[in-house]
């Protein structure tokens, strides 16, 4: 790990959690993956594996209170910032015990009383939603945050350059993450896209970091200065975390793709920097966890998942009215 | 009642409402110096926070509305002119119009948004549309087209007591028409047309900006002995379906007046409904006035030409009656 955990005075208290939250995520998604090719779910995923180190280390800052936003690859912004397990794989299994009563589904699992404002199939859609929750935020007079989670994809699009400027222009508590993870969708982003994305958000001359985002350590250091800054008055942020999409950018694709769109060579390569093998090593390198400790971590986790996986099968079905009665509030569509 | 103007009964609605819920907040491009006078003197009166002036961003204001609304405000977003809508349209079709489902009713979205249409004025094509069919198709908003200043301040204030996202579109260059408006607090609910002339031979649904033109359309039908029955239809989502078979139970006959392109306009909603609800009481086909399949043009001749007109409606109405 490039980052030293002395650096922020990190205890056991601090680290641990960072740990058990990315396992979390990462055995969700191990196991919806399991589940999707066993044809188990009735739509597609798209998985957070490899960029775990991203959204815990954010969101270990927050607070229920207060908000983000997340894309299309939503799970594991969803469980970091505190969503529970059993309902979101209850929603992706499309059942009325689902988060979202099985109406969204893996692409727009939200958790309102978490502030998890929902994951979008529409990248850049949550930088906008993030801008107007930050406003709020002013309006309320209030110390909480807004935080966009969005990828090197949306970074492409428009929404980016207005929000940067309403956000700099009225000094919101608004952070924006942008995973680089090097593809949008199948493309990889060098051929997609110009210059280095954090430099954009330097124009607006706002706070910006540049960091590893495989090193929890590095991003949970970036997120926990900008959102502190965020907190006090200090207006918006913006990081730029370089990690690596280790799954496709959907667990379908290898059905229907003609040709690969990468080296496995290259997955190997990233393999080999797994944010959780990364942060492992380090635990034990600085004495902080022994093997038998990780282990039962992991033991823990596993339970966890499976409890969460079965109470998903064995929901009942959405109702199939029910789109009738939500679509309006006290109105039938 | 006082005569109001119609931009100042929704100026009125915009003041009482936002005097009576610290929730309301507004904000858009120029709302501060208001350049169609609705928003005028609301800076003045509720403060910088609650009235915003905004860049020009229409992408990210819609999504700022839903973002703004998700943390428990009532938003109002005035986009100037409707055409504007679509440079914002993500925001409103991916996401305040379907967050409400998408969340399994987790979210409410009461965001109102303010936009002038229509055409008549040699404004040109991007600012002269009548997107109100866009709309409508979306499944998850509300639109809600006044016609008069009366209607106009009822609508408003309903629309900004409820809780789903809703269009509330201004009839484009009527902002200084007059009429009567009561004085006390009243809402008028949505989903119910308005009969403005009881008639026995044809029904004229007219939708906005056309209710007008229908009402003009009248001397020349009364003089060829037609009896029209004119409807100002007030809301197009929710649609008072049974308010207009009604109507066309009685007359047997249906124009409907829509300043919307003909294609896929809420004029051939309108008779689709009757024809699929009502069609044994019609006696003749449902006929739709609408703009042709075109852009507005600039040149007042030309545009003249493509928007519908009372001596449009009204032949419109006597060839249903054989007259």
């Amino acid at each position: 790990m490039k980052t030293d955990a002395r650096n922020f005075a990190a205890t056991k208290e601090v680290l641990v959690p960072l740990l058990r939250q990315m396992l979390l995520v990462r055995r969700v998604e191990e196991r919806l993956s399991a589940d999707f090719h066993a044809g188990k779910l009735p739509g597609g995923v798209h998985l957070y594996i490899g960029q775990e180190a991203v959204a815990v280390g954010v969101c270990a800052h927050l607070r229920d209170s207060d908000t983000i936003t997340s894309t299309h690859r939503g799970h594991g912004h969803f469980i970091a910032k505190g969503g529970s397990p059993r309902a979101m794989m209850a929603e992706i299994w499309g059942k009325r015990s689902g988060i979202c009563r099985g109406m969204g589904g893996s692409m727009h699992v939200a958790d309102v009383s978490k502030g998890i404002l929902g994951a979008n199939g529409i990248v850049a859609a949550g930088l906008a939603i993030t801008c107007g929750a930050a406003y709020a935020v002013t309006l309320d007079r209030s110390d909480r945050v807004a935080v966009a989670f969005f990828g090197d994809g949306a970074a492409n699009q428009g929404t980016l350059m207005e929000t940067l400027n309403v956000a700099t222009l009225w000094n919101l508590p608004m952070i924006f993450v942008c995973e680089n993870n090097r593809f949008s969708e199948f493309s990889p982003t060098s051929t997609v896209t110009a210059g280095d994305i954090v430099d954009r958000a330097r124009a607006f001359k706002i706070p910006c970091a540049s960091v590893d985002g495989n090193d929890v350590l590095a991003v949970h250091g970036a997120a926990g200065a900008a959102i502190e800054r965020a907190r006090k008055g200090g207006g918006p942020s913006f990081i730029e975390a370089h990690t690596y999409r280790l799954h496709g950018h959907l667990e379908a694709e290898k059905s229907f793709l003609k040709s690969a769109y990468r080296e496995s060579a290259e997955v190997e390569e990233w393999r080999g920097r797994d944010p959780i093998a990364l942060f492992k090593t380090y635990l034990r390198g600085e004495g902080i966890l022994d093997e038998r400790e990780v282990d039962a971590l992991e033991r823990e986790i596993a339970a966890i998942v499976e409890d969460a996986a079965q109470f998903a099968e064995a929901g009942e079905p959405a109702d199939p009215n029910l789109v009738f009665e939500v679509m309006f509030h006290e109105q039938r569509a | 009642m006082a005569k109001k103007r119609y931009i100042q009964a929704i100026n009125d609605a915009l003041t009482e409402e936002m005097a009576r819920d610290p929730k309301i907040i507004l904000f858009g491009e120029d709302v501060e110096i208001s350049m169609f006078g609705d928003t005028l003197g609301l800076l003045e009166r509720f403060g910088p926070g609650r009235i915003r002036n905004t860049p020009i961003c229409e992408a990210t204001l819609t999504g700022m509305a839903v973002g703004a609304a998700a943390s428990g405000y009532r938003v109002v977003l005035h986009m100037m002119f409707s055409n504007f809508i679509y440079t914002g349209f993500d925001a409103i079709a991916n996401q305040m119009a379907k967050l409400r489902l998408m969340t399994g009713g987790q979210m409410s979205m009461p965001i109102t948004i303010l936009a002038g249409y229509g055409g008549g004025r040699s404004s040109a094509a991007q600012h002269s549309d009548t997107p109100h069919p866009l709309l409508m198709n979306l499944g998850g908003v509300n639109v809600v087209v006044p016609a008069s200043p009366a209607d106009a301040k009822g609508l408003l204030k309903t629309v900004l007591r409820g809780k789903n996202p809703t269009f509330f579109l201004e009839a484009g260059g009527r902002g200084a028409e007059t009429a009567e408006v009561p004085d006390e607090d009243y809402t008028i609910p949505l989903g119910k047309v308005s009969v403005l002339r009881p008639g026995r031979d044809v029904t004229v649904v007219a939708i906005g900006t056309m209710v007008k033109h229908a009402l003009a359309a009248i001397p020349e039908l009364e003089a060829k002995g037609i009896d029209p029955e004119v409807i100002d239809i007030r809301t197009l989502v929710p649609l008072d379906e049974d308010g207009i078979i009604a109507s066309v139970q009685k007359t047997g006959r249906l124009v409907v007046v829509d300043e919307a392109r003909d294609r896929c306009s809420a004029a051939s909603h309108i008779c689709a409904v009757v024809a699929d609800k009502a069609f044994s009481a019609l006696k003749a086909p449902p006929k739709r006035v609408t703009v042709p399949n075109v852009a507005m043009p600039y040149a007042p001749a030309s545009e003249k030409n493509v928007l519908p007109n009372p001596a449009k409606i009204a032949a419109a109405a006597a060839a249903l009656v054989g007259r």
